[in-house]
């Protein structure tokens, strides 16, 4: 069912890439030889690329830490074990981030004072890569121009220049991101972030002279795999890799919902700054 | 001390009304038949005409998928107010009525430079390039958004509305001063949420930019104002139970024909549109009428507010990319200066009443 299915899928798809297919099939070659996925190949959209369009998220605990680590306690009490953190084998590639000496201990106090300063607790914009990983689906509306990342966390949101390409005009937490296709791969070049955003709640951190480099490469009709390069020589002794999938939404009424979270971390931010009353 | 109190107060309407400007520039856009002395700068290189008429023979071009193709940068940017000006009875300008129309709000706008008034300390919007006549705006010759009813007015509040009105009034005293806490100050100061998400989409005083990505069964609409993203699905899926409430509420969309229809509900009620009620309705009518506009027009019902519905036509101009990331509350230092300069001066009251004993 699932397989006929799909199978209807790729052939609408064939038929609607029609004269692209000689060059697809060759593209499809190269890519299988590039990437750590296996040769699959994804159902096309009505203009002949790999169809990302879909709800995504991980399932891991990247969030809580990108490199491996135990389990343990919330780091606030009254969360008790809801707010206990799992363990992960992590998902840096080599197990350890190539951090400089002091940056490691920049990381170490960041993680010793996370509860007052991770930008995620303050509802800041996630920054890239965190906010593939963080832990809410993000959906990918994919067009010829623009492919726009709508994530849920904070209504974050990245645009991905396929034409038009510029250089980031000014610093953001999201960066600025310029993309193109490998055969199966979406590779996605970003760079401009301000160094404010955090890759975890365990601290992992950047400076501005971040340098992303992703690929999104569908291995099945429902999971990519998403591989992400980071590049900050102010930070890092090497460029290092993460990897991981990403797994699709298939419930029928899946939708990014609001998670406007400015309002509920107000009290927090500014509660001190609250009138008293009168004595 | 006292310095640095006032000036952290100074810095602080600063930044408030940067937040503030889109509602008070709204607000401006009401007054009626405010003419000004000050010379109006030359406007608008490059205003989209009004098209309407022109929908009747454009046939927009196609995405990949067929579906007609709204994709790209708009503005809904515009001189028109969204009531008709009292003393103002027709419903279309001449053009050089209309041409006089844009002079008369843009010098409006260009008083707010001036030294020693109290708009010039909110802010200055021409020197910042936002206001309106230095960037791309949506010609429009209607003497008001509101083309129903005819006579280009909201229609009076009914029962249930002013009473919900007086509600949300006696609350909104009841939890004291604007400045006591950020919970009081307004949504869009906040960062929450700002005019132009809408639905409706609503001329957003300043930064009045969006961004139309279409996929197969989905569009997408970025406004500038705090990155607020609306994906739009177009599958006829069910709406979603009136559990899930959202400050945009949740928007359905279909093809009728050239027409992309989007019909919104299940508003949370804390980002009231005209004092509306968490039972609105909006319908938006997207059509694009030329290569460098569309014709959007909405409806609003809701029976606990209005005993009928009414409906605006606000044209969006094609204009230029990229739109960047508006990072609001990341920086909102606005909110912690207010509040502290709301308390410390509290402090420096009760000194002063206290050496005066």
């Amino acid at each position: 069912m699932m397989r006929n299915r799909f199978l209807v899928v790729l052939i609408v798809a064939a038929v609607v890439s029609g004269v692209s297919l000689a060059v697809d099939r060759v593209t499809a070659q190269q890519a299988a030889v590039q990437s750590t996925a296996q040769a699959y190949r994804a159902p096309r959209t009505p203009d002949g690329k790999p169809n990302l369009n879909g709800i995504w998220q991980t399932m891991n605990t990247a969030n809580w830490n990108i490199e491996a680590h135990p389990a343990g306690p919330s780091p606030v009490r009254d969360l008790g074990a809801s707010g206990a953190v799992p363990a992960g084998l992590g998902i840096v590639e080599g197990g350890e981030i190539p951090y400089l000496p002091a940056a490691r201990k920049k990381q170490q106090e960041n993680y010793a004072n996370r509860l007052k300063l991770d930008p995620e607790i303050k509802c800041y914009l996630p920054g890239v890569p965190r906010s593939t990983y963080q832990g809410m689906p993000f959906q990918i509306i994919q067009s010829t121009k623009h492919i726009m990342l709508i994530h849920e966390f904070a209504g974050a949101v990245r645009t991905i220049y396929m034409a038009e390409q510029t250089e980031a005009p000014a610093d953001s937490w999201m960066g600025w991101s310029n993309g193109r296709w490998e055969g199966e791969t979406l590779v996605v070049d970003t760079k401009g972030f301000n160094d404010l955003s955090w890759f975890d709640r365990a601290g992992n951190f950047h400076s501005d002279a971040l340098h992303v480099v992703e690929r999104f490469t569908p291995r099945s009709a429902e999971t990519i795999t998403y591989e992400a390069t980071i590049e900050d020589p102010k930070v890092f002794s090497r460029p290092w890799k993460m990897s991981m999938p990403l797994y699709k939404h298939v419930e029928r009424n899946a939708q990014i919902l609001e998670f406007r979270c400015v309002e509920f971390v107000e009290d927090l931010l500014y509660g001190h700054l609250r009138k008293q009353p009168a004595k | 001390m006292r310095h640095r109190s006032r000036s952290f107060m100074r810095g602080g309407a600063v930044a408030l009304a940067l937040a503030l400007a889109a509602t008070i520039s709204i607000a401006g856009q009401t007054q009626s038949g405010a003419q000004s002395a000050a010379p109006a700068k030359a406007p608008v290189a490059k205003a989209a005409p009004a098209s309407a008429a022109a929908g009747k023979t454009y046939k927009a071009p196609r995405t990949p998928d067929g579906q007609p193709d709204l994709q790209g940068f708009w503005t809904n940017s515009t001189y028109v107010p969204l009531q008709r000006p009292n003393g103002v009875t027709k419903e279309i300008y001449t053009p050089e009525e209309a041409e006089a129309a844009i002079k008369a709000a843009a010098a409006r706008e260009a008083e707010q430079t001036e030294p020693g008034t109290t708009a010039d300390v909110h802010y200055d919007f021409t020197q910042f390039g936002l206001d309106r006549s230095q960037s791309t705006f949506a010609r429009n010759m209607r003497t008001s958004l509101i083309v129903d009813p005819p006579d280009g007015k909201i229609p009076p509040v009914n029962a249930a509305g002013q009473k919900r009105q007086q509600e949300r009034a006696a609350a909104r005293k009841a939890a004291g001063g604007q400045y006591d806490n950020v919970e009081n100050m307004p949504i869009g100061s906040r960062c929450i949420i700002m005019g132009g998400a809408g639905p409706p989409m609503m001329n957003a005083g300043y930064n009045a930019n969006y961004q139309i990505v279409q996929a197969p069964g989905y569009v997408m609409i970025l406004t500038e104002m705090i990155h607020d993203v609306r994906i739009i699905p177009l599958d006829g899926r069910a709406q979603q139970p009136s559990g899930v409430k959202q400050w945009v509420g949740l928007s359905r969309g279909r093809w009728e024909g050239e027409t992309l229809v989007v019909e919104t509900t299940n508003f949370n009620g804390k980002n009231a549109f005209q004092g509306s009620s968490e039972n609105l309705k909006v319908t938006e009518r997207f059509t694009r009428t030329a290569d460098d506009s569309i014709s959007y027009r909405f409806t609003v019902e809701d029976p606990q507010t209005w005993d009928r519905p009414w409906t605006a036509e606000a044209p969006l101009a094609k204009t230029d990319g990229p739109i960047f990331e508006f990072a609001c509350h990341e920086t909102n230092y606005g909110i912690a200066n207010i509040l502290a300069g709301a308390r410390a001066d509290e402090k420096k009251a009760a000194e002063q009443k206290k050496g005066s004993n």
